[in-house]
Formats: C-alpha cells, structure tokens, sequence
C-alpha cells in the first residue's frame, strides 16, 4: 500500500504525488472520506485521478491511499435481482448506510457477504480444470441455476470441492497449486471476458415490438443504436425490452438518466410477472444505476460494469440482453475526463478516441462458445439509447454508433408529437439481422415472415409517394386505387406499427399475433385493390368496417387472437358489400 | 479541511476569477471571502484547488478589486444554506441574504448549498395529481406531485402568468402543508414584480420564500440562487413534510452565466459556445425533485425557461428536456391569437402523466380520452398545413373535419382564459368537443370508453 498527498483539485480529477509504485487504472482512496478513485495517468512525479465520488471539500494535502488493484467488479451469485449504482455497490446497502441521500465515501460489497448459498458441486476431483469450467450449480433465483465457474486464466488438478452452504467468499474447493475457489471471482470491468468462439446471430431476440420483430429484427447477439431526440420514446423502449424481451438475464444500465424513472423500474419490476416462468421479471433482472446528477465518472464505469456482468452469465450459457439508456451520457462523461486532462478535443468536443472506444463496447456484444467444459452458447445482445443534441443524427456519438452497430431504430420526433408511438422512422432505420432471423420468425408465425415484410415496406413506401402528390395537388388529385393505399396505410401506420406500452396487452406482441396483423393488411389491401380493379368506388368499400375488426383484433388477448383474425378475414371478404 | 487562514494579494485577477498562489490546503468549493479597503466585501468560492496556483470565482462584480491590495480568505468551509419553515413569507437575495429589512435568516439548519444525490432506489415513484385548473395541463400533460416540469416559454410570451396561476391554483389538498420556493436568476424586477403580485392576494404568499436575483444583481451569484433555493425547498419537503412547489425563472440566464464562466476558463466549449458538463449542471438542479419513501412531503419543480429565438433545438430547451420530466411549451401563434395560456400541446408532454391519471385520480377513460383528443388535433395541425398549399377543397373528408376540430380545440380547450376549471371539466370540454366528430374517426376510443362517455345513450 502506498501513500501520497493530493496537490490539486478540480471537479472531478485530483492530482497526487508520489505514487510512483502504483500502476494505471489502480484504485485509490481519497481524503478522509475515502473517496473512490483511480489513477488514469503518471506525468512526471504527477499521477492525476478521476474520483468517482463528489469532491466538494476535498482539500490539497488530503491522503491518498492506493489499494494495490484496478477497478473490478464481484461477480457470482446474487447479483439477478440486485440494484448497483456505476461502480457496483448495491443501492440499497448505501442507503441503510446513509439515508435516503447518498453521502461519498460510502463503501459496499457488491455481493451480500453474509448471504449463504446451497452448492451442488459437479466437477470431479483430480480432473484438470480450465478457465470457464463448471465447478457446480447454485439456485440464483427460484428455477435459475447458476453455473460456477473456474475464473478465466486459471487452471490446474482439482483437488477439493464439496457441496454445501457458503458464502460467496469462503472456498468451496482448492486446485493442487493451492489456489482456492469460491462462488465469487472477481473482473476487471474494462476488460472483455474471454470466450472459446465467436459465432454468428441465428435467431432473434423477440421485443414483443411489432415495428421492430417484423421490420428491424434484433439478432441474438447483435447490437441496436436507438437514436432519438427527447421525449421520442428511447427509454420506453428500453424498459419495455427490459420488461418483454425473450432473454434469460436482463441487464439495465441506467446511464445519466432520470431517477424517477429508476423508481418506476425498482417498483414495477418485482410485481411485474414474466409470462414464460410465472415468476416476477425482477428475478432476472441487473439493475445498474448512475442517474445524472450521480457523479460523471462513475457513469463512464456504470456501462462497462453492465457488459460484464451480461459477459459473466453468457459465460455461464445464458442468452442475455443489455440495455443501455443513454451512451450518450456515457460518452459525455468520456468527453468531460478528457476535457480536464485537457486532452486534444476531436468532434464537438469529444476526445478523439471516441469512436475506438465506443467500437470496443459494442464488440463486447455477440453470441459466442463460452470457454470450458461441459459446452455452452451464451450471447450479449446490446441496445443503446442514443441522445443526439437537439435531435441530429450528424453528431459524433450517432455516427460512431452506426458504424458498429448491426440495427438502427431511428426515433422521430415528430412522429412522437403526434403521439404515433413507437415513434420508429421506418425510412430511416434499419436492421442487419433481417435475413439471419427470417426463418425463425418464418417457422415461429407460420408465415413466409420475409415476404410480408417486403409487401408492408412496399405498401409504406408507396403511402409515402402518394402523400406527398397529395400534399402538392390535393387530395382529389388520387385516384381510388390510390386512396385505397392510402387508407390501408394509415390503418397499419395505427395499429400494426403503432403499439401503446401502456395497455396491458399491446404493450407486448407475440411473434404470431404480430405475422398474422402484417398479412391480413396485405390481404386487406390486395383485396381492396381488387375490388377497385373490377370498378368498386373507394366509397363502396366497407373499409371502415375493416378497420374495426383489425382494432378488434390488436386488442385481442391471446385466447381471442384467432376468432378476432377470423373476423378481420370476413371483413375482407365482404369489403364490397356497402351500398 | 483546516482552519481560517488569510492571503495578502492575488497572484492573477481575471474577469471573475481570482488566482492565488500557495494557498495550502485549499478545498474543492471552499468559501473564500475576498476584502479590500474602501470596497465592499466579496464572496467566492474555490473551484480549482491546488498547492501552485488555486482559482476562486468571485460571486460578485470584481470591478475596483486589485491583486497588491486584496485579502483573501479561505473559511474552511463549504457553502450552506440557513433553511426552515421560518423562512416562509420571506424576501431574500441569492444568497439568502435579507431583502425584506428583517434580520438575516438562521431558520432550524444549515444545509450544503450542493445538496447530495437522492438515493435512486429510495425514491417514490410520483403518481399524485396536481390540479392545476389548466386544461391543457391537467387533461393532456398532467403534473403530478415530485415532478420535474418546465415551461418552454419564448420572449415576451406569458410563462410568468401561468407560473403564477397554477402556483394560485395548484395548493394541496385540504389541510395538507404545502409552500411555494421562487427563485428569481437574472429576471427583471419587473417580472419579479408580476408573480409577487399574483401572489398578493393569495394565501400562498405568506407560504412562499423568494429568492432574488434580478437583472441588476450579480451574475455568477446566478449559479448559487437556484441551490439556495433548492436546499430550502428540501428541508421543506423532506424534513417538514411539505409539498413544495419551485419555481425558477430563467434557466436561460442560468446557462447564459455557465457560459461566461466557462468562457473565463478558457474551457473547451461545446454546442453554441455552452460547456460540456451543462447537462451535468443542470440535472443537479432538477433531479433534486421527487419524493421519497417513507417522508411525507415532495418537491416538484416548475422551471421556466426562454428559448432563444424560439428554437426549441437550442442547447438550454434542449438539455433541459433531456432531463425533466417533459416540458410545457408555449406558442408565439397561439399568444399571438390571444389564446391563454397559449400552449402548444404536440411538442409539450408529461413522461410523469401516465401515474396521475385513471380512476380514483382523473377519470377512468383518461387515458383514451387525451389519446384520441392528441391524435385528432394532430390531424387537424397537419392538415392545416396541407391546406396552406391545396386549399382546403384539396383535403379529404376526414382531414376537413379535423381541421374544424383542431381550431375548435385552440379555442375551447386551450383557450381557457384565466378561469380555474376542474379536472371534470376539462375532460366534459374534451368530450363536447370530440362528439362533433363521426365514431368512425376515434380511433382511439374502444367501445367501452364510447358507451360510458357523458351524454351517451344508456
Ligand atoms: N410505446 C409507447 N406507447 C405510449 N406512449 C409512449 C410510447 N413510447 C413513448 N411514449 C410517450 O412518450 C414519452 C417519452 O418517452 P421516453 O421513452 O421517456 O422518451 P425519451 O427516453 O426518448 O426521452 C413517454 O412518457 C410516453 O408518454
Ligand atoms: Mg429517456
């Protein structure tokens, strides 16, 4: 351990001397309060320290202890369900130890120290063990088990493992080097945890979002931006995944963002029951928590602490989706650590690193053989919010974003003023997925999933055309075959791509329900088409009828999907009957 | 951090800041005070610490200050915030300093100007409903108790005046304490003048603190008067039990004065000249909102802010929305039409909405209700401008009808004048003004929600 002075204050970075014989990226304690830092660069007898705590009243002359280790986090049973703010201390530990506001220099094991888990050991003694080997299981959360696993890097003959009841921190066992294994290990946060094989996305993750499973998939294992100015639905979004989405773990990293929409997450989450398990959605659930006015620093560490608690359950051979709300943030708090080292600004002020950076946290999505024995595939799926000052997509942190990122879910705000939710700019977005998860979604709906996606682009794009003669000529500018898109459009704009998170039963879709909506419309429209070719006025057509039994039928709970989509398809076939 | 100690003369003075050498043991936002003969004495406080050359930003106007001759002293302590209950009814500067020839405040505590982060997962998610008596607020972009809602106002549009009306308005629930905290940054007095005024009358006023920074006071004070006010308005709600409504007007002069200080550093600027960290800056005024387990008060805030140029992409309107829980917008067309309040209901929103409204709170069919009212005056907005250029001839039967709709809307929804209505009210308006359309244009409103709106066939 050693010790220095601090010679310089200025928000968020100190400056120290000596510290000669601690490392980069060592963790150190500051003042009397002790407050968390970390050493980001030596010049001269100088080390300067990001401090992820506030600084107001730390004084020139305060100790700085170096700990002898970089930042890591504790990773092992316990932390499904847990809440963690941006350097993995549990939220509610700080405010049993200082109340309902956060004091610095708090401290708190990640992982309940006390807490005793039941261990079923599955290793043999004597075999060779390699890093990411199952040592044994424990039951995390009701019906989820945890998978043990030798820490990456170490390996060695077993020589002691038994079953029982441990804490995290006692051995459970011993390899002949002498090295003993616990339930926890611990992981540099900034480093990649490393897998046997990369592999390639074959199937989705299904959002429970119409506009998304049928036009911009996202694969197992890929990687979404969602740029969007305020108030356009980012975190809607997001939660609803973190709500909906067919994953095993769930990791949300609330970023620089609101608190109260954090206390909307901690209250709902654990009622909220997962219809696969029947058990509350909290249970697979990380929550990672650095809300904006929580010190900037720790928001730079918050997203990487999110990615490696997501890497250490795919490793363990879980499908695992993280969101992210906002990277912006995360990358203004690069910006702002770069701008007191004063370091050569890039693009708005942004280091020039950013992009290399931010490339580096996407990578870290992917579906991959996880390292050891017995095989698993597990995946990181990432989606980030992406904050665009005043809505422009031409900002560094977007451009940046799409250059890695395997999808785009464009959000429009005007779109979102006019209250058509999800706010998605279907022209703009996109999604690199769509032909790796096509024959899933295809067998799941029984429906040739491709081709109804083609027609509903077709069927959007035209609309758009003839929108926009109308706005010039007017409306009595089209002809009936043209009104007819037009009106069949503005349907599925409503009630096919629209979805309300705020109606228990259109806030999430099933994958069938959803393939079934998206082809009646064709139907609806090749029929109407039809009926106008054989010389129907667009006022002998029913369409309002129409319209009403495809509402009928997006409000239709499971059980009532298909005599809803029985009377969408009777309502085509009489489309001709009025007058 | 160490006792008092006392430095002979400035190494630097430049603009507002104030750069002394050797000042051992200087603190991260230390209070310094800064004396000279024949000036009157100033405050500051450190924001660069270190064992060369420590920097202090001087809260007041610097003009006569000269490095040779000023004593500068380092207090040792960080600034706070006399606060209490006994503060209520008062008048004090941005500093809590008394305008009101009382003598300074000492209140039940002191408290760090700075404040400390909420604990995210003490916090109660908000979900009680203020009534405002707006319309346009209350049934489309509902306030509810711990929110964090500013008006996005433009020069000379009446953001004052609806501050000031639903401060009137929006008192709590019989018997339940509540207090009003204003803070004044940069505003005239003029302005000041018009909110007090509303207030006069009302019983509010002996239950609101102002804090005052008008135009002609100093500006870098600008940056401590909302925190003095918010550390007030804390204790209010989370010691005293209040609700507690905070006003602030301008957050525009605010960020103005975060610029000029960053300007003074040197700082590497970010969008239109404002620093990096001013999303930053701001969340630590406006997150100090909500409410919190187990404490029977809340602190909802009521931010105004001008949008320069009416640009509502500039980086004050648009970091702000960024963090508050939406924003009321105010339009120059509507002012213009002496529609009052003159709200643009599309770009203003409510995140918060959602947890006020429904049954037992507004009305069941809430939720449908303002969907439906959203999408048709959506319609009728875009169809008013389809009409620019094809006349209305050239619109279909169903954008005609939206456009009557949408200005029938403006009119009898929005333009409420200055009367108070209830929340039943404005939703009765609401239906009146819906029932002109056929069903078939509702969309948005299930059968049930048809079948029990008021004046439906049994
Ligand atoms: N799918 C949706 N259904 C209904 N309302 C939505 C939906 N998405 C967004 N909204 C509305 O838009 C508001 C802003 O959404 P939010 O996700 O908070 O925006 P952002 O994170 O992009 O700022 C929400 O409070 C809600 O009123
Ligand atoms: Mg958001």
């Amino acid at each position: 351990m050693t010790t220095a002075t601090v010679t310089r204050v200025t928000g968020t970075l100190a400056e120290a001397r000596p510290l000669r014989e601690a490392g980069l990226y060592e963790l150190v304690r500051v003042g009397a309060r002790g407050l968390l830092g970390e050493i980001i660069r030596f010049k001269d007898e100088v080390a300067t320290l990001q401090i992820y705590e506030d600084t107001t009243g730390l004084a020139v002359g305060a100790p700085v202890i170096a700990t002898g280790a970089p930042l890591t986090v504790t990773l092992g049973p316990g932390l499904l369900g847990a809440m963690l703010d941006g350097v993995g201390r549990p939220l509610a530990r700080l405010a049993a130890a200082s109340g309902d506001f956060i004091a610095p220099g708090a401290s708190a094991p990640t992982l309940d120290p006390a807490r005793r888990w039941a261990f079923t050991a599955t290793a043999t003694i004597g075999a060779a063990m390699r890093g990411g080997d199952v040592l044994g299981t424990v039951e995390e959360q009701p019906g989820f088990v945890h998978r043990v696993l030798v820490p990456p890097g170490v390996s060695g003959e077993l020589v002691a493992l038994a079953s029982g009841d441990y804490t995290v921190d006692e051995p459970i066992g011993r390899l002949a080097d002498g090295t003993a294994l616990t339930l926890a290990q611990r992981w540099p946060l900034r480093r990649p945890r490393p897998v046997a094989e990369r592999l390639p996305a074959d199937r989705p993750v299904v959002t429970g979002q119409r506009v998304f499973d049928l036009l911009f998939p996202l694969a197992e294992g890929g990687a979404v931006a969602v740029p969007g100015g305020f108030g356009t639905g980012k975190t809607v979004i997001e939660q609803g995944l973190a709500r909906h989405a067919d994953a095993d773990v769930v990791v949300f990293v609330g970023c620089g963002e609101r608190g109260n929409e954090i206390a909307e997450v901690v209250q709902e989450f654990p009622r909220l029951i997962d219809p696969r398990n029947g058990r509350p959605v909290m249970e697979r659930t990380v929550l990672v928590v650095n809300t904006s006015n929580m010190p900037v620093v720790a928001r730079e560490a918050s997203v990487y602490l999110g990615v490696t608690i997501a890497e250490y359950y795919r490793d363990q051979g879980y499908r695992v989706a993280v969101m992210v709300d906002s990277l912006s943030r995360w990358a203004e708090a690069l910006r702002d650590i770069a701008a007191r080292l004063q370091e050569m600004p890039g693009e708005e002020g942004y280091p020039t690193h950013l992009a290399s950076r931010l490339g580096q946290l996407y990578e870290r999505a992917g579906r991959a053989t996880a390292a050891g024995a017995p095989p698993r595939t597990g995946a990181v799926t990432l989606v980030c919010a992406v904050s665009p000052p005043g809505g422009d997509f031409s900002e560094p942190v977007t451009q940046a974003s799409l250059r890695v990122a395997g999808g785009m879910w464009a959000l429009d705000a005007s779109l979102a003023r006019k209250r058509q939710f999800p706010a998605v700019d279907w022209a703009l977005s996109y999604s690199l997925y769509v032909d790796a998860t096509a024959a899933w979604f295809s067998e799941a709906a029984g429906l040739d999933w491709a081709a109804v996606r083609t027609r509903v682009l077709a069927l959007l794009q035209r609309d758009a055309e003839l929108r926009e003669i109308a706005g010039l000529l007017g409306h009595e500018a089209l002809q009936d075959r043209d009104r007819v898109v037009i009106d069949v459009a503005r349907m599925l704009h409503e009630h096919l791509l629209g979805q309300s998170a705020y109606d228990p039963i259109d806030a999430a879709c099933p994958v069938a329900k959803t393939g079934r909506m998206a082809a009646l419309a064709v139907a609806a429209l090749d029929a109407a088409l039809a009926a106008v070719e054989r010389g129907a006025t667009i006022d002998e057509l029913d369409l309002p009828a129409l319209r009403r039994a495809y509402v009928a039928l997006r409000a239709a709970p499971p059980d009532a999907i298909a005599a809803r989509a029985a009377d969408v398809e009777r309502a085509i076939a009489a489309l001709e009957v009025r007058r | 951090m160490i006792a008092v100690r006392t430095h002979h003369g400035a190494r630097a003075l430049i603009g507002a800041l104030a750069y002394v050498e050797d000042a051992r043991g200087a603190a991260m936002g230390e209070v310094v005070e800064l004396r000279q003969p024949g000036q009157p004495p100033r405050r500051g406080q450190v924001i660069d610490a270190s064992d060369g050359l420590t920097v202090i930003q001087i809260l007041e106007e610097p003009i006569g200050l000269a490095p040779a001759r000023v004593a500068i002293t380092l207090t040792g302590a960080t600034a706070e915030a006399p606060v209490g209950r006994e503060l209520l009814g008062r008048t004090l500067s941005g500093v809590a300093a008394p305008l009101d020839d009382l003598p300074p405040p000492i209140g039940e505590a002191l408290r760090p100007v700075w404040g400390a982060p909420m604990n995210p997962v003490r916090r109660r998610p908000p979900g009680d409903f203020i009534e405002t008596g707006v319309s346009a607020i209350d049934g489309l972009n509902t306030l509810v108790r711990g929110q964090k809602l500013p008006v996005f106002s433009g020069a000379g549009l009446p953001a004052l005046e609806l501050a000031a009306q639903i401060v009137e308005h929006a008192r709590a629930g019989a018997g339940e304490p509540f207090a009003v905290v204003f803070a004044a940054i940069g505003i005239t007095a003029r302005e000041t003048r018009l909110f007090v005024e509303r207030l006069r009358a009302s019983p509010a006023r002996s239950r609101t603190v102002f804090y005052l920074n008008e135009a002609r006071d100093p500006t870098i004070e600008q940056l401590m008067t909302p925190r003095f006010a918010l550390a007030q308005a804390e204790f209010l709600a989370f010691d005293a039990g209040m609700h507690v409504l905070v006003v602030m007007a301008d957050v525009a002069h605010y960020c103005e004065t975060l610029r000029q200080v960053a300007a003074a550093r040197d700082e590497v600027p970010g969008r239109r000249g404002y620093p990096g960290y001013m999303y930053t800056d701001l969340a630590s005024l406006f997150e100090r909102a909500g409410v919190l387990h187990g404490r029977p008060g809340s602190l909802t805030q009521l931010p105004i802010l001008t949008m320069p140029d009416d640009d509502i992409t500039h980086p004050v309107p648009d970091l702000t929305g960024y963090i508050t829980e939406g924003q009321v917008v105010l339009s120059r067309e509507l002012h213009g039409q002496g529609v009052f309040p003159p709200i643009d209901v599309l770009p203003s929103l409510s995140r918060l909405m959602n947890a006020g409204i429904g049954p037992g709170k507004t009305a069941p069919e809430h939720r449908r209700w303002a969907d439906q009212l959203y999408a048709s005056y959506a319609r009728g907005r875009e169809a008013r401008l389809m009409a620019t250029i094809v006349g209305e001839a050239g619109l279909s039967d169903p954008d005609r009808r939206a456009l009557t709709f949408a200005a029938d809307f403006e009119r009898e929804l929005i333009g409420q004048g200055h009367a108070r209505r209830t929340i039943g009210e404005t939703i009765a308006v609401g239906w009146r003004l819906l029932a002109a359309l056929p069903r078939d244009d509702l969309e948005r409103i299930d059968d049930a929600t048809w079948a029990r709106r008021p004046g439906a066939a049994p």
